[in-house]
C-alpha cells in the first residue's frame, strides 16, 4: 500500500470497532474486547508503518506526506479534506499509537476480566465484587467483572478514532470534528457509571467546561476561514505572507491584530480541552471515570490534543514576532501557562486522592508546555508532550493498579476503606513489585529525576529556554513549580509504597493481572528511553553520544529551524536541585505516617493547606459565580416568572377571552346573518314551489298553448325591439 | 312560374291547420298527425327556399329528406307510445293522460 493510503486507513479501524461492538457483539465479551483490540493493534501497526517511514525521509518537513480530497463544495470552491504526517504528526502519531494500544490492553485487566460475575452488580455502577465459595465452604469476596464491558471498549474505541482523525488530518476542520468526537466520548466515559450522581456531575461538569472553549475556538475557526478562506495547515501556516498580513492587520479588539486575536480564540479552546487555568476545573472531577478512561483523556489522547492544537498554530501564534519578542498571544499563553502550572501542582501537594494528585500534576505539566510556547520553546513543547503523555499515561494506569490492588484488600477483608485515598495505602512495594517500579519510574520522570527519566530531559529544556532567552520570570516559576512537582510525587509514592500498611485493605493489596502490568512496563521504558532522543548536544559530559536526533527532525516541521539555545549550567543545576530537593524533602516528611495521621504539611502550612484542600475554592467560586445563577435564571426566572407567569398568564387569558369572542359571533353573526340567510334561501325556494305547482296540470295541450303564447309574445317583443326600433 | 309567395303562404296555412290539430283534437293520434302536417309545411318551406334562392346547392333538399327520416322516427315512436298507453289505460285521450302533474 502507498503511504498516503495507509495514514488515510490509520484512524478506521477504531471506529469499525465501535460500530461493530454497539451494533453486533456487544453481549459478547471475549469478541467485544478482541475486536477493540485487534482495530487498536491495526493502528498501531499502520502508524509504526508511517512512523518508520517517516523519521528516513530527508528534510521530511519540506516534503511531508499529504493527500486530500474534496469534500462539499462551497460555491465554485470545495472544503479540502485530507490527512498530513509532518515531522510533529509523527512524533504524536507514535505516542499515541502506543499509549491507545497500552490503554486498551490495560482495559482488559481493569474491568476484571475473567472474574465471575458480581452478587449485586447493575448497569451504571462500578462492580463491587463476588462472592466465591471453595470446596472447604469458605465464602470470599473477589473483584466482579464489570457489568458494561463492551459498552466501555465500544466508547474507548470511538475515542481513538477521535484522536487518530485529530492528529493526522491536515486542516482545522477535520481537527476540530476529531476534537469534538473526543469531547463526546469523555462526556461519555467519565459518565460511564451513570448511576453514581458523582460521575453524572462529573460528566456534565466536564462537557460544560470544555464547552465554553469550544464555542470560542469554533468561533475562531469561523474567523480564520473567514480570513483565509482555507482552514488547511499548510495554506494558512506555512504562507509567511499570509500570516504577516494577518500579523499587521488590526482587528478592533483591544488593539490586536487579526492573527493575535484568532490566536486567542483558538488558543481559548485549547484553555478548556487541555484543562488550563480558568477552565481546569473539570479536569479532576472527570476522575470519576475508570482510570484508563483517566489516562486515555488526561495523559495519552485529549488534553495532548490541546497542546498539539497550541503546536499547530504556533506560526500563526507567533506572526508578526520580531527577533526574540512576544506577541500579544504569546504573551497569553505565557502567562496562563505559567500561571497554571504553579497553581495546579500546589493543589496537588494538599490532595489526598491518587487520582486526583495525578490529575492536577497533568493540569500543572500542560501548564508547562503552554508556556515552552508561550515563550517560543517551540521543540521543548513537543519533547514535552511526548515524554509527559508516556509517563503519565504510565502514572494514571499505575494508579489505577494501586487502586485495583486495594481493591481486592478491600473486598478480602471487608474493611470498607477508600481504595483511592493515599493515607489508606502504605507498604505496597512488597505486595505489588512491578506496579511499584513501574509507577517509581513514571513519577521519577514526572518529578523530572536527572539524567535517567524522558521528564528530566524535556522539562530541562523548556527551563533551559526559558532562561536562555531571559524569560527570568518564567524561568523561577516554572522552577517553582518543578519543585512542588517534585515533593508531591515522592508524597505520592512514598504515602502509597513505603512505610507500613495502614489498613488491613492494603495489607492484603494484591499485584494485577498481566494485562494491567505489561502495559505499564511497556509505558516505562518510554518513560525513560524516549528522553534520550532529545539529549542537547552541549551537555557536559553525555551530550552529543547520542545525537540530538529530536530537535533536527521536530525542527524542520516549522518552516524556518528554531535555533539552538547555547548550555548554560544556571538552569541545568536548578532543575537538577529542585528534582532532588523536591524528591527528598517529600521522602522525609511523608516516610513515617501513621494510620489515621492527618497530612505533616497540614500542621506547618495551616489555613493555606486548607485552601489548597479545596482547591483555591474555584469550584465553590464558580458555583457561586456562574452555576447558582444558571439555575436561579432556570427555575426563578425562566421557569417561574416566563414561563409560568408571563406565557401560563398570556394563554390563560387567551382562553378566557376566546369564548367570549365566539359568543358574540354566535348570537350575532351566525345565528342572524348566515343562519337566516341560508333559512331564507331554503324557505323561499318552498313557497315558491307551493306557488308555482298549479301550474303544472299534466294536460299536454294546456303546455302547448303556453309555449305557443310565449313564442308569439317573444316573436312580438323581437319584432318590436329589432325591426321596428332598430 | 309560380312565385315563392305562394308555396310560403300554402306552407303557412298548412303549418296553421297542423298547430290546430295539435292543439284541439283529444285523439293523441290526431295530435300526432297534426305535428306531422307541421313538420311538411316546414318542408314545403325548405324546398321553396332551395329551388328560388340557391339552387345551386342542395343543402335545402338534405334537410328536407332529413326530416322525413326524423319524422319517421317520431311516427313510430309515438305510435308506439300511443300503442303502450292504450293497453294500460284503454284510452288515447290526450286530456286524460295528464301522469305528468305533480
Amino acid at each position: 500500500m502507498t503511504t498516503e493510503t495507509i495514514i488515510w486507513l490509520i484512524p478506521l479501524p477504531p471506529v469499525l470497532a465501535f460500530f461493530l461492538i454497539i451494533l453486533f457483539t456487544n453481549r459478547n465479551k471475549v469478541l467485544s474486547h478482541s475486536i477493540a483490540i485487534g482495530a487498536a493493534l491495526l493502528s498501531w501497526f499502520g502508524s509504526m508503518v508511517i512512523f518508520w517511514r517517516a523519521v528516513q525521509v530527508e528534510h521530511f518537513g519540506e516534503h511531508p506526506f499529504s493527500s486530500s480530497i474534496p469534500w462539499f463544495p462551497t460555491g465554485l470552491t470545495h472544503i479540502q479534506i485530507g490527512v498530513l504526517v509532518d515531522p510533529l504528526t509523527a512524533v504524536v502519531l507514535f505516542f499515541v499509537a502506543w499509549t491507545v494500544l497500552m490503554i486498551f490492553i490495560y482495559s482488559v485487566g481493569y474491568s476484571n476480566f475473567g472474574q465471575p460475575k458480581g452478587d449485586h452488580d447493575r448497569p451504571g455502577l462500578q462492580p463491587h465484587g463476588a462472592t466465591l465459595t471453595d470446596e472447604h465452604g469458605h465464602s470470599h469476596k473477589v473483584p466482579s467483572i464489570e457489568p458494561m464491558y463492551s459498552r466501555f471498549f465500544a466508547f474507548i474505541g470511538l475515542f481513538a478514532f477521535g484522536m487518530y482523525t485529530l492528529v493526522l488530518s491536515d486542516n482545522l476542520l477535520t481537527l476540530f470534528i476529531g476534537w469534538e468526537i473526543m469531547g463526546l466520548c469523555s462526556y461519555l466515559l467519565i459518565g460511564f457509571w451513570y448511576a453514581k450522581p458523582s460521575a453524572r456531575a462529573a460528566m456534565i461538569k466536564a462537557f460544560i467546561t470544555t464547552r465554553v472553549g469550544d464555542v470560542v475556538m469554533l468561533l475562531g475557526l469561523v474567523y480564520l476561514y473567514f480570513t483565509a478562506g482555507t482552514l488547511s495547515y499548510r495554506d494558512i501556516f506555512y504562507n509567511p505572507e499570509f500570516l504577516d498580513k494577518l500579523a499587521s492587520t488590526p482587528s478592533g479588539f483591544f488593539g490586536l491584530s487579526v492573527a493575535a486575536v484568532i490566536g486567542i480564540m483558538l488558543f481559548i479552546g485549547v484553555i478548556g480541552k487541555s484543562a488550563q487555568w480558568p477552565l481546569h476545573v473539570w479536569l479532576p472531577d472527570a476522575m470519576e471515570g475508570p482510570t484508563p478512561v483517566s489516562a486515555m483523556i488526561h495523559a495519552a489522547a485529549m488534553v495532548s490534543a490541546g497542546i498539539y492544537l497550541t503546536i499547530r498554530i504556533y506560526p500563526l501564534l507567533t506572526a508578526g514576532a520580531s527577533h526574540g519578542e512576544l506577541t500579544s498571544a504569546m504573551v497569553v499563553l505565557a502567562f496562563i501557562g505559567t500561571f497554571t502550572a504553579i497553581f495546579a501542582a500546589s493543589i496537588a501537594v494538599a490532595q489526598n486522592d491518587i487520582k486526583r494528585v495525578l490529575a492536577y500534576s497533568t493540569i500543572s505539566q500542560l501548564g508547562y508546555m503552554i508556556a515552552a510556547l508561550g515563550i517560543g520553546a517551540y521543540i521543548a513543547a513537543v519533547f514535552h508532550l511526548i515524554t509527559h503523555s508516556f509517563f503519565k499515561a504510565l502514572l494514571f494506569l499505575g494508579s489505577g493498579s494501586v487502586i485495583h490492588g486495594v481493591e481486592h484488600g478491600v473486598l478480602h477483608t471487608d474493611d470498607h476503606v477508600d481504595p483511592q485515598d493515599m493515607f489508606n495505602m502504605g507498604g505496597l512495594r512488597k505486595k505489588m513489585p512491578i506496579t511499584f517500579i513501574t509507577f517509581l519510574i513514571g513519577g521519577l520522570a514526572l518529578a523530572g529525576f536527572p539524567l535517567v527519566t524522558a521528564g528530566f530531559w524535556s522539562k530541562d529544556e523548556i527551563l533551559a529556554d526559558a532562561f536562555a532567552n531571559k524569560h527570568y520570570i518564567v524561568f523561577v516559576t516554572l522552577a517553582l513549580a518543578a519543585l512542588l512537582t517534585a515533593f508531591y510525587t515522592m508524597r505520592q509514592i512514598t504515602l502509597t509504597f513505603f512505610g507500613k500498611a495502614r489498613t488491613k485493605a492494603a495489607e492484603h493489596a494484591q499485584e494485577t493481572t498481566w494485562t494491567m502490568t505489561a502495559p505499564l512496563v511497556i509505558l516505562a521504558i518510554f518513560a525513560i528511553g524516549f528522553g534520550w532522543v532529545g539529549i542537547p548536544e552541549d551537555f557536559p559530559a553525555i551530550g552529543g553520544v547520542l545525537p540530538n536526533w529530536f530537535h533536527e527532525y521536530v525542527g524542520g516541521t516549522l518552516s524556518s529551524h528554531p535555533a539552538t539555545i547555547t548550555f548554560g549550567y544556571e538552569p541545568l543545576l536548578t532543575s537538577v536541585l529542585v528534582a532532588l530537593v523536591g524528591l527528598t524533602s517529600g521522602w522525609l516528611v511523608y516516610r513515617k505516617i501513621q494510620p489515621g495521621a492527618v497530612d505533616p504539611l497540614k500542621k506547618v502550612l495551616g489555613p493555606v493547606y486548607t485552601l489548597l484542600q479545596n482547591k483555591y475554592y474555584f469550584d465553590e467560586l464558580y458555583d457561586f459565580l456562574f452555576v447558582r445563577p444558571s439555575i436561579w435564571i432556570s427555575e426563578t426566572f425562566t421557569y417561574l416568572w416566563m414561563d409560568r407567569k408571563i406565557i401560563d398568564g398570556i394563554l390563560h387569558s387567551i382562553a378566557y377571552v376566546m369564548p367570549l369572542i365566539g359568543t358574540f359571533f354566535r348570537n350575532y353573526i351566525d345565528l342572524p346573518i348566515v343562519n337566516g340567510s341560508a333559512d331564507l334561501v331554503g324557505e323561499g325556494t318552498k313557497k315558491l314551489g307551493q306557488v308555482l305547482r298549479v301550474v303544472q296540470t299534466g294536460r299536454i295541450q294546456q303546455y302547448m298553448i303556453g309555449a305557443l303564447v310565449t313564442i308569439v309574445a317573444f316573436s312580438v317583443l323581437f319584432y318590436y325591439l329589432l325591426v321596428l326600433t332598430p | 312560374m309560380i312565385p315563392l309567395s305562394w308555396y310560403l303562404i300554402f306552407a303557412a296555412a298548412l303549418f296553421a291547420i297542423g298547430i290546430f290539430g295539435v292543439l284541439a283534437r283529444k285523439n293523441a293520434i290526431a295530435i300526432l298527425m297534426g305535428i306531422e302536417l307541421m313538420l311538411n309545411s316546414v318542408n314545403i318551406n325548405l324546398v321553396a327556399f332551395w329551388r328560388y334562392i340557391t339552387p345551386e346547392r342542395i343543402t335545402g333538399q338534405v334537410f328536407a329528406i332529413m326530416v322525413f327520416a326524423v319524422a319517421a322516427a317520431e311516427v313510430a315512436v309515438g305510435l308506439a307510445l300511443i300503442i303502450s298507453i292504450y293497453r294500460r289505460r284503454k284510452t288515447i285521450v290526450a286530456e286524460d293522460i295528464d301522469m305528468l302533474k305533480f
